[in-house]
C-alpha cells in the first residue's frame, strides 16, 4: 500500500514539474518572440515618430519641400534640395572613388596576395571600419582640409584654368573644407565595408571554375574579369550599395569637413551641406515648430533614400546566399 | 607586340593597380593613425582622466565626459542586450524556418547600417519631446537601439553555429526546450555571443550623432539620469569646433581615448572567435 501511494505521488509530482516545464518554455518562447518582434517595432516606430514630426513641414511646404533650395531660418522658408544635393552628390563622388580601390584590394587579397600578409592586411582593413567617424572628422578638419587647401587644391586650379568644363568644376577659392573633401573621407570610410564585402564574395567562387580557366591559359586578370567577377556580380553589387547606405547616412565626419553652406553650387571645391550634417548642426539650435519639423521632414527624406539603397543591398546579398547555400 | 605579350602586360598592369590599392588602403589607415598618435598623445596627460572639462583657456581633463561615456554605455549595453540575445535565440531556435525569421533578418540588416543621426531623431521625438528636456537616458535609449541589431545578428549567427547533436542530447535527457537552450546552447555559443556584445560596445563608444540631440552635453560633472549628460564623442565634436586651442588640444586627446579602445574592443572580440564577416 505504502509503495502504490509512493509511486502515486511521484507520478504527480512529475505532472506538476512537466506542467511547468511547459508553462516555462511557453512564457520564454513567447519572451523570444515578442523580442524578435521588438525589431519590427523599433523601425516601424522610427518611420512613423519621423512622419508625425515632419507633418507640420510637410502640410505647410508640401511636395516643393523637395525642390526648393532656399533655406532661411528668418522668413521660415524651407527647401531640401541643398542637403539633398549634397547628399547624393558626396555618396556619388566617394563611390567613384571607393569602389574601384574596394575591388582592386579584394582582387589582391583573394588572387595576389602572399598567404601569410592575407590575414593582417585584411584585418587593417577591416580596423579601418572600426574606427568612430568623429576620428575621420578631426583628422578631416585639422590634417586632411589644410594638407589639401595648401597644395592639391591650389595645383588643380591652376591645372584647369583654361579647361572650359573642368574650370567651373574646380573652380576657387581654396577652402580646403567643401564637397569634394568630404567626399574623399566618405570614400576612406566606406572603403572597408566594399572591401571585407567583396572578399568574403569572391571567396565564394568555387575554386574548380577558378583552376580550369587558368588551365585553359588564362592570366590572373583574365581570371578575375571573365570567371570572379561574372559569378559574383549580385554579391558585389550589395556590397557596393551597403557601401553606399553608409556613405548616404554618415553624420560627423561629414559636419566637420563640407563647410554647412545651403546652396548648390557647380565647383566641387565651394562649401556645401548634407541631409545628416544639416541636421547635427542645426537640430539643437532650432527654434520655432517649422524649423524643427524641416528639419525632421530631412530626416524622413534621408531615411526612405537608405531605406530603400539598404534593402536593395540586402535583397542581392540575399540572393547570393540562397545560391551558394551559405 | 603579339597578343601573348598583350594579354600579359593587361595582367600586369590590373594586377599592380590592384596591389597599389591595398597600399593606398594601408597607407590611409597608417596616415590617420599616425597623425592622430602624433596629435592626440601631446595632449594626453593624466589630467585628462582626473579632472573636469575647462572653460576656455584653463587646464582640464575629460573626466565629466568620460564617466557621461561609460555610464551610458552600461545602459545602453544593460538595455539593449537581452532584447538582442532573446531576439536572436527566436530566430536561431524556436524560429528558424518561419517567415517572422526571415522578415526580422531583413530588418535588423538594414537596422544594423541605418543611419545613426535618424536614430537620434526618433529618440529626440519619442522621449526628449515627451519628457520636455534632454537627459542622460534618452541618451542611453539610443545608443541600446543601436546595440540591439549587432547582438542580434551575432547571437543568431552563434547559435545557428551549435551543432544540432547537442539540442537532441539535451532533448533526450528530457529537458525542456528552454533549459536546453540556457544551459546547453547558450554555453556552448558563450565566446561568439560576448563577442558579439563587445562588438556593439565598440560600435556604441564612438557614436556622436544619436546623443546630439538626446543627451546633448554638460560642461559640468553630472550624475543625474535625468539631466544632460556630457559624452566624449559629443564632447570632442565641441571642442574640435570651437576656435580655442587647448579646447582643440583636449579634443585630440579625446580622441586618442575612444579610438585606442574602440580599436582595443574589436581586437579583443576578434580573438575571441577568430576571423568573422562583419556585414
Amino acid at each position: 500500500m505504502a509503495t502504490h501511494d509512493a509511486v502515486q505521488e511521484l507520478a504527480v509530482a512529475r505532472g506538476r514539474s512537466v506542467t511547468r516545464f511547459a508553462l516555462t518554455d511557453a512564457l520564454f518562447h513567447g519572451a523570444t518572440r515578442a523580442c524578435a518582434i521588438l525589431v519590427l517595432v523599433i523601425l516601424g516606430g522610427v518611420a512613423i515618430s519621423l512622419l508625425a514630426g515632419s507633418w507640420t513641414a510637410i502640410s505647410q511646404f508640401g511636395f516643393s519641400f523637395l525642390i526648393t533650395e532656399s533655406w532661411n531660418p528668418v522668413t521660415e522658408r524651407f527647401g531640401a534640395l541643398a542637403p539633398i544635393y549634397g547628399t547624393l552628390m558626396t555618396a556619388a563622388l566617394a563611390m567613384v572613388i571607393a569602389v574601384p580601390l574596394g575591388l582592386g584590394i579584394a582582387v589582391f587579397l583573394t588572387e595576389r596576395c602572399p598567404i601569410v600578409l592575407r590575414r593582417p592586411i585584411g584585418t587593417a582593413v577591416e580596423l579601418l571600419a572600426g574606427i568612430p567617424s568623429i576620428i575621420y572628422g578631426i583628422w578631416g578638419l585639422f590634417v586632411f582640409a589644410p594638407f589639401l587647401q595648401q597644395t592639391v587644391q591650389p595645383a588643380i586650379i591652376a591645372t584647369f584654368k583654361s579647361v572650359p568644363w573642368l574650370s567651373s568644376l574646380f573652380a576657387g577659392p581654396p577652402y580646403g573644407i567643401g564637397v569634394l573633401t568630404a567626399a574623399l573621407i566618405l570614400s576612406i570610410m566606406v572603403l572597408p565595408f566594399i572591401t571585407s564585402i567583396t572578399r568574403d564574395v569572391f571567396d565564394t567562387v568555387p575554386p574548380v571554375l577558378k583552376e580550369s580557366a587558368y588551365g585553359l591559359g588564362c592570366t590572373t586578370w583574365e581570371v578575375v574579369r571573365r570567371v570572379v567577377l561574372p559569378y559574383t556580380r549580385t554579391g558585389v553589387m550589395g556590397g557596393i550599395m551597403l557601401g553606399l547606405g553608409r556613405a548616404l547616412g554618415e553624420t560627423m565626419a561629414i559636419t566637420f569637413v563640407i563647410g554647412n553652406a545651403h546652396r548648390i553650387s557647380p565647383s566641387l571645391f565651394a562649401p556645401g551641406t548634407t541631409i545628416s550634417a544639416t541636421i547635427a548642426n542645426e537640430f539643437t539650435e532650432a527654434v520655432g515648430d517649422v524649423y524643427t519639423s524641416s528639419l525632421i521632414a530631412l530626416g524622413l527624406i534621408l531615411f526612405i533614400i537608405t531605406f530603400i539603397v539598404l534593402a536593395a543591398a540586402r535583397y542581392m546579398l540575399m540572393r547570393l546566399d540562397a545560391r551558394t547555400g551559405g | 607586340m603579339t597578343r601573348h605579350d598583350k594579354r600579359k602586360l593587361t595582367d600586369r598592369v590590373m594586377m599592380g593597380l590592384c596591389a597599389a590599392a591595398a597600399v593606398i588602403g594601408l597607407g590611409w589607415l597608417t596616415l590617420i593613425l599616425g597623425a592622430l598618435l602624433y596629435e592626440g598623445l601631446a595632449g594626453l596627460s593624466p589630467a585628462v582622466f582626473t579632472e573636469m572639462a575647462p572653460p576656455p583657456g584653463e587646464d582640464g581633463g575629460l573626466l565629466n565626459a568620460i564617466y557621461g561615456s561609460l555610464v551610458m554605455t552600461v545602459i545602453a549595453v544593460a538595455l539593449g542586450t537581452p532584447i538582442g540575445v532573446l531576439a536572436g535565440t527566436y530566430m536561431a531556435e524556436y524560429g528558424r524556418h518561419s517567415r517572422l525569421t526571415v522578415v526580422v533578418r531583413f530588418i535588423n540588416d538594414i537596422l544594423l547600417s541605418a543611419p545613426s543621426i535618424i536614430v537620434g531623431l526618433f529618440v529626440y521625438e519619442l522621449m526628449v519631446t515627451r519628457m520636455g528636456h534632454f537627459s542622460a537616458i534618452a541618451g542611453a535609449v539610443a545608443l541600446a537601439i543601436l546595440v540591439v541589431p549587432v547582438v542580434v545578428r551575432t547571437t543568431e549567427d552563434m547559435l545557428n553555429l551549435v551543432p544540432n547533436a547537442l539540442r537532441e542530447a539535451g532533448t533526450a535527457v528530457g529537458a525542456p526546450r528552454w533549459l536546453v537552450i540556457r544551459s546547453v546552447i547558450y554555453r556552448a555559443a558563450q565566446a561568439g555571443m560576448v563577442t558579439g556584445v563587445l562588438l556593439a560596445v565598440a560600435r556604441i563608444s564612438g557614436e556622436t550623432a544619436p546623443l546630439l540631440f538626446t543627451a546633448l552635453n554638460n560642461q559640468f560633472w553630472s550624475t543625474d539620469l535625468n539631466a544632460p549628460m556630457a559624452s566624449l564623442p559629443v564632447t570632442i565634436f565641441q571642442f574640435a569646433l570651437s576656435p580655442y586651442e587647448d579646447w582643440q588640444r583636449l579634443a585630440w586627446a579625446g580622441a586618442i581615448v575612444i579610438t585606442f579602445t574602440v580599436l582595443g574592443l574589436s581586437i579583443l572580440a576578434r580573438s575571441l572567435t577568430g576571423p568573422r564577416r562583419e556585414r
